[in-house]
């Protein structure tokens, strides 16, 4: 017991990192901005499995023979082996030049299994983006009311601030790293949020649990409970998270292209998820519980 | 549930206390355990020993066989979404005007105009659905003309007849809109190409509704041209040579000249007219070998991900993994046959779901045997460790997964398309995963562990040594 890492204490620390991480994300939002996807920009988006790597100019030039010009900068390279291409065009696609680009693609790349075209205007657009930031708001409170029942505000609180932390460092990376955000990142996102929650939830669990067998009477006590709590949780949250990851790492190397940015949202929220549950909202349940109770008997017990 | 305390049948030694390594998790130590107490069983317990894990391994097998025997016949039953199969989807919005606002009738009225079109395009299971209150998804599997089949859809041959004309500065002919006479409404839906038995011409024939309509116009206009109209283009100007009682007469012009463009018209003009006009706001087209593609990577993925959850909770509990790995195949088992019968579309996100949902159903399992640990840590027997752990896990099993359960159902509320896939499979495999995480594998547990085969706690992934605390 005395070699154990007393988490709730150094509390400081993880909220500071947390909170370097936060800014730097912050930033990274600021200067990038999102890389919005079809799903949320209003035009046509076409996805090309050529199965080989990408030659930019080739793809360009393809587009250019059936009198479609691509603007600047519309064409990104995608998929584990580099061998997709997205083009992106400002304007909605109709059925024929379609029919013309799937033509072209057979044509010019033998080995391409095919294109996966989107269109989209900007009304859908607008829609789809209002609906994706309020299911998340929405899943958010169901969550707070929920957990406030069956447990306290105050954990709820915590936990919501730990799954928005997570949801907020995947965005950061997304931002940072020029991914695509689309219909199935508004997914991924919404799972991180249940994942982050369920791991949390866990550790309030013993927590409740724990207090419910030692009445702590002091903060000192309350710390000590709280990491006792986190300790005993400790090896589940470490093999449930393994457990997970190794789904979203397999899928993310092997599995379909049009869910790799969805199984890279998912393995930083899940890392994020389990470190946030442990480091972030465990500890910012005791220093506010702690609080509340140094205010109410600090002579007696002094911490 | 300590008085199995005093059976001394599936008690650890105690004694072998060692300070716990900083993962919470017992340190191994050299010692060995004796199990000889229960070669000292009675006759009859011997009997319930063996006939209890007669019982576990008929579990194991019936799940295994049953998963084994007819999965491959379910797969089949399951409905690929567009991006797994490859296919063409459209989203149209229902314009409504201030004089027509669109009621939930007419909304559906829409939405069985369009199945009527699809139909007659004949391609495979097509989806139609209304989202939102004013939006039809139309999804059509397969290859086929993409652009025929938006024009089928979303376009009412608007085939008029007029009584009078005129032609405009550029040459045009322009309706008089006072002398309207008949309409595409006014047919019947069986127009079809036919080829006229003097001339040989190619022509779509007509049938009205009411007969009375048709001899009145042409009582009206004998002698004299009508003019008629197909979406705003003069067709033909034909010259009423008799009175038609039957209703029946026929149509060509410059551009029917062909059998095709004849069927086509007599494809649209049976459709009909639609409601509401239609909007086409978004499309998707994936080419079918790039769902294929996608399909059997993300399938091999996942039976790759599934195999390393397996071995990794072999590893890590023995044979309670063994019971977790087979309630995971009972839960896949389930959840395929729940998409099967709920007609549930499997997309690609619905299939990572799945994946996921594998992840959070060996959860429960973990928080379980992690409680199982705990308590064998207390010093409890094996028997009441697993008793005790599960009753204690379960509580944490329901909070955890509610969570979970909430932010899938307010996903389906809101979301749309992909999201919705995502959010049904992340229900039914936390729904699933209740039944085969906690009822099927506690009972399995409990079966094993009454059975008393063996009764290290090593078998449940605790540490060779029981710490006493």
């Amino acid at each position: 017991m005395n070699a154990r890492f007393n988490i709730v204490a150094r509390r400081r620390w993880f909220f500071l990192l947390s909170g370097v991480i936060t800014v730097l994300g912050l930033a990274a939002f600021l200067l990038f901005g999102f890389n919005l996807g079809a799903d949320f920009r209003a035009g046509s988006r076409v996805q090309m499995q050529l199965n080989e790597p990408v030659d930019v100019q080739k793809v360009r030039d393809m587009f250019q023979q059936i009198g479609l010009s691509v603007p600047e900068g519309g064409i990104t390279v995608a998929g584990t082996r580099s061998d997709m291409a997205v083009v992106r065009f400002p304007e909605v696609l109709t059925q024929d030049q379609i029919a013309k680009i799937n033509q072209a693609e057979k044509q010019t790349f033998p080995k391409a299994s095919g294109a996966d075209v989107r269109t989209v205007n900007p009304i859908v657009a607008q829609q789809t983006s209002r609906k994706a930031v309020w299911s998340v708001l929405l899943a958010s409170l169901f969550i707070v009311a929920y957990v406030s029942i069956r447990f306290e505000y105050r954990f709820a609180i915590s936990g919501i601030v730990a799954l928005l932390h997570d949801a907020f460092i995947v965005m950061s990376v997304f931002a940072l790293l020029r991914l695509e955000v689309d219909l199935t990142f508004v997914a991924a996102i919404l799972t991180i949020v249940g994942y982050s929650i369920n791991d949390t939830i866990v550790i309030f669990d013993r927590i409740r649990e724990n207090l419910r067998i030692a009445k702590p009477r002091s903060f000192s006590d309350l710390e000590h409970l709280v990491d006792k709590s986190l300790w005993q949780t400790m090896s589940r949250s470490i093999n449930t998270v393994v457990t997970v990851l190794i789904a979203a790492v397999t899928l993310y190397f092997f599995g379909g292209q049009t869910i790799h940015n969805f199984n890279l949202a998912l393995i930083v929220g899940l890392v994020s998820g389990a470190y946030s549950s442990i480091f972030i909202a465990s500890p910012l349940w005791v220093a506010w519980r702690g609080r509340q109770m140094r205010r109410s008997a600090p002579e007696k017990h002094p911490a | 549930m300590d008085d199995l305390w005093t059976t001394g049948r599936v008690q650890a030694r105690p004694g072998f206390g060692v300070p716990r390594a900083p993962w919470g998790r017992a340190r191994r130590t050299a010692g060995h355990y004796l199990v000889d107490g229960e070669t000292r069983g009675l006759k009859t317990k011997r009997h319930r020993k063996w006939g209890r894990f007669l019982a576990f391994l008929a579990v194991i097998g019936a799940v295994i066989g049953l998963t084994a025997g007819t999965s491959m016949q379910l797969w089949k039953h399951i409905s690929l979404g567009l991006d797994l199969k490859g296919g063409f989807e459209l989203l149209y919005q229902i314009q409504s005007s201030p004089d027509k606002p669109l009621t939930p009738d007419g909304a559906k009225a829409v939405v069985q105009a369009i199945e009527l079109r699809v139909n007659n395009l004949g391609t495979g299971s097509p989806i139609i659905e209304l989202e939102g209150s004013d939006q039809v998804r139309v999804q059509l599997a397969g290859t086929f003309n993409q652009s025929e089949a938006e024009r089928v859809i979303g376009q009412t041959a608007d085939l008029k007849m007029y009584g009078n004309a005129t032609q405009d500065k550029s040459g045009k002919w322009v309706p008089d809109e006072k002398t309207l006479l008949a309409t595409g409404a006014d047919l019947k839906p069986n127009s079809r190409w036919a080829q006229d038995p003097t001339t040989g011409q190619n022509v779509v024939t007509l049938e009205f509704k009411d007969p009375k309509k048709w001899q009145d116009i042409t009582t009206k206009y004998l002698q004299k041209p009508i003019y008629v109209f197909l979406n705003g283009d003069l067709l033909t100007a034909p010259t009423i040579q008799s009175v038609m009682s039957n209703g029946q007469s026929e149509i060509y012009g410059p551009t029917l000249s062909t059998p095709e463009a004849c069927n086509e018209l007599a494809k649209e003009l049976n459709a009909g007219a639609l409601p509401y006009p239609l909007k086409l706001i978004s499309s998707t087209n994936v080419g079918p070998s790039l769902g294929l593609a996608s399909l059997k990577a993300t399938l091999w993925a996942g039976a790759a991900a599934i195999l390393l959850i397996f071995l990794f909770m072999l590893a890590l509990y023995r044979m309670a993994g063994l019971i977790a790995d087979v309630a995971l195949v009972a839960y896949l088992y389930l959840v395929l046959l729940t998409f099967a019968g709920m007609h549930v579309v499997l997309t690609l996100p619905g299939l990572a779901a799945l994946v996921l949902g594998v992840g959070m159903a060996v959860d429960a399992n973990i928080i379980t045997y992690e409680r199982i640990k705990d308590e064998l840590r207390n010093g409890k027997s094996v028997q009441s460790s697993v008793i005790a752990g599960n009753k204690r896990a379960l509580r944490t099993i329901i909070d955890s997964n509610a969570t979970t359960f909430i932010a899938g159902a307010v996903m389906y509320w809101f979301g749309q398309g992909d999201i919705r896939g995502f959010a049904v499979a992340l229900m039914i495999s936390i729904v699933v995963s209740m039944l085969t995480a906690v009822l099927l594998s506690r009972a399995m547990l409990l079966l094993f562990t009454k059975s008393g085969v063996v009764a290290r706690p090593w078998w449940y992934g605790a540490g060779k040594g029981v710490v006493q605390s």
